[in-house]
């Protein structure tokens, strides 16, 4: 057995089965925390509660005015590198190809030269996000193992994936396979990383947002 | 003994074939070409050549199906690629030639006592090891037995089609046989893969003339193939590969994209992964190749190219399901059971978590009791 079918083969097997295992471990973990009852009164009733902790999915995704000027650029830094992820993660057509065997559907791709310049584009994008995490005092301090090990495991991905593209580093079929590979090791420290922010971000503005109109406060 | 150097000379052989010098040198040029090699060297390659005697060839069949040898015999005529009749002397071929039984075995001993630590050994099959190799046998011999003995003095061994120089059909799951490549068992010569089910025919006789008209082994890729022929994907070289570019995808064998000639990568061509000249010298005289008839690459020329999933499942797809690739219900299969698996994980540390931390509080509540009875 080859590194490519090695890749996409038993490691891909364990990577998907350990991803959602994990997945899974991680939220029923933060279900079945125990929280203390709210005592207090309800301001608002759980219908426009539950309208609240919707409306906080869409304004906690915007920067607030009053610091826009601070938080601005690393706004704009984050939503170019995640809408670059978007579209070379779903819109390629041999990861259409791939997501398309486990789950039977495929959609339309972009085209190849579109999606390569994409990629080199989230790189970029990916240096500047490192940069400004090694750069920025606070930013830099809040960081630990996880921050910059997540980060290496998503440009590892976009990086041999571009190697694949661009026919160096090797055979083709070795970067493929190490691209798949990455893809992997991916799949198998998402759940343990900061990566799980995928799942937990809407739900927790949710709940935030949810509470606050509870208490009476704007979301 | 008879000398070859005493011989007639290969241009001596043209001569009184009444193959023209023209024809020859244009012969030559086209393989120059073929081969990567500058502009003059076909003028150089066919001054070696007359001048070159024979070398003696024995091609030896083991497990194969003969494609190999159809498609190096469907070169030669009527195209030029007939002068490697005259360019090599095939001196046992137990297919190709005329003597059968003790007298063919002795054509082979002879011309590997005659032509000591010169002759080519073509090898056209894989070799089954398995229960004393009995499974590939000619003249109570095994294919084990005849590859060692032919190739202790020969000067290299070329392995013709991909069962020879990977193992190929017969080598795959479960490979009953014990079927191998000649390069498992034979270490200690120089040894040139021709992979493909079947090789190209130009290819075949391409590395043959190299070799005759320098006296060295190509340079080789990882595979031990040669490089000029196995130097780029089928997908680098690909008339459609604009369309893959695209993003046009032909999704069935009878759709716009398929009438259309759009990128056949999604019907599961194994272009991207496969290092073969098909897309550049083409099969029947340069007419096309499968790709260009409509049908996917299924990556012949490469190892395990047959235990590689359905040949109509996209390079793309995961490997680990019960049929080769992973299917929809397979994958939600494993997902739920990783879900379950994930669950009751979330469920007992939770549990586990809880229990630690009362006891922890019984453990403080108690050592409180304790000191405030002091």
């Amino acid at each position: 057995m080859d590194l490519i079918d090695l890749a996409r083969g038993p490691v891909l097997k364990a990577a998907v089965v350990i991803f959602f295992a994990g997945v899974v471990w991680r939220i029923v973990n933060i279900l079945l925390l125990q929280h203390r009852r709210d005592r207090n009164e309800p301001r608002r009733g759980v219908g426009a509660s539950l309208l609240g902790g919707l409306k906080a999915m869409g304004s906690r995704s915007w920067p607030h005015p009053e610091f826009i000027g601070r938080t601005g650029a690393g706004e704009v830094l984050g939503y170019s590198y995640h809408l670059g992820l978007f579209a070379l993660v779903l819109l390629f057509a041999p990861h259409i190809s791939f997501f398309g065997s486990f789950f039977g559907v495929r959609w339309p791709a972009l085209p190849s030269s579109v999606v390569t310049v994409v990629s080199v584009l989230t790189f970029t994008l990916a240096l500047a996000v490192l940069f400004r995490r090694l750069t920025h005092r606070v930013l830099r301090r809040l960081s630990n193992f996880d921050d910059y090990f997540s980060w290496f495991v998503v440009t590892l991905v976009i990086v041999t994936g571009l190697m694949a593209t661009a026919h160096v580093g090797g055979p083709y079929p070795t970067v493929l396979g190490l691209h798949i590979l990455s893809f992997d090791l991916l799949l198998i420290w998402y759940p343990f990383g900061k990566l799980m922010h995928a799942f937990y971000i809407f739900p927790t503005r949710a709940v935030d947002g949810y509470l606050l109109t509870r208490k009476g406060a704007p979301s | 003994m008879p000398d070859r150097d005493r011989e007639p000379t290969i241009g001596e052989l043209l001569d009184r074939s009444g193959v023209s010098r023209r024809g020859f040198v244009k012969y030559c040029t086209a393989m120059a070409s073929l081969l990567a090699l500058p502009p003059l060297a076909g003028r150089a390659m066919a001054q070696q050549l007359r001048a070159a005697h024979r070398p003696s060839v024995i091609y030896l069949s083991f497990q194969e199906c003969t494609g190999c040898l159809e498609s190096l015999t469907r070169s030669f005529s009527p195209t030029l690629e007939s002068l490697l009749f005259d360019v090599i002397s095939l001196d046992y071929d137990d297919t190709l030639q005329a003597a059968a039984g003790k007298q063919a075995e002795q054509a082979r001993d002879r011309a590997m006592k005659e032509n000591y630590g010169k002759y080519i050994v073509v090898v056209d099959g894989s070799v089954p090891t398995n229960d004393g190799g009995v499974y590939s046998c000619a003249g109570g011999r095994s294919a084990v037995d005849v590859l060692t003995e032919a190739a202790k003095d020969a000067a290299a061994i070329i392995c013709v089609g991909t069962c020879s120089a990977f193992g190929g059909i017969p080598h795959a799951d479960p490979n009953p046989t014990g079927a191998r490549a000649v390069s498992d068992i034979i270490g200690d010569k120089p040894i040139v893969n021709v992979s493909g089910c079947p090789p190209i025919p130009e290819v075949i006789t391409g590395t043959l003339l190299q070799f005759v008209t320098t006296g060295q082994v190509p340079d080789l890729d990882a595979h031990g193939r040669p490089t000029v022929f196995f130097g780029n994907t089928i997908h680098d070289r690909c008339y459609r590969r604009p369309f893959y570019d695209q993003g046009k995808f032909a999704k069935t064998f009878d759709d716009e994209g398929a009438r259309n000639g759009w990128c056949l990568y999604e019907l599961g061509c194994k272009g991207p992964t496969t290092y073969n000249a098909c897309a550049t010298v083409k099969w029947n005289g340069g007419v096309s190749f499968p790709i260009e008839s409509g049908h996917p690459c299924l990556g012949c020329a490469e190892p395990d190219f047959w235990d590689r999933g359905s040949f109509y499942s996209p390079l793309a797809s995961a490997r680990w399901g019960k049929a080769g690739e992973v299917s929809p219900t397979e994958a939600a299969e494993i997902a739920a059971g990783a879900v379950a698996v994930g669950a009751a994980l979330g469920v007992g540390s939770v549990l586990l978590g809880r229990h630690r931390q009362k006891a922890r509080i019984e453990g403080s509540e108690k050592q409180e009791d304790g000191d405030g009875s002091h």
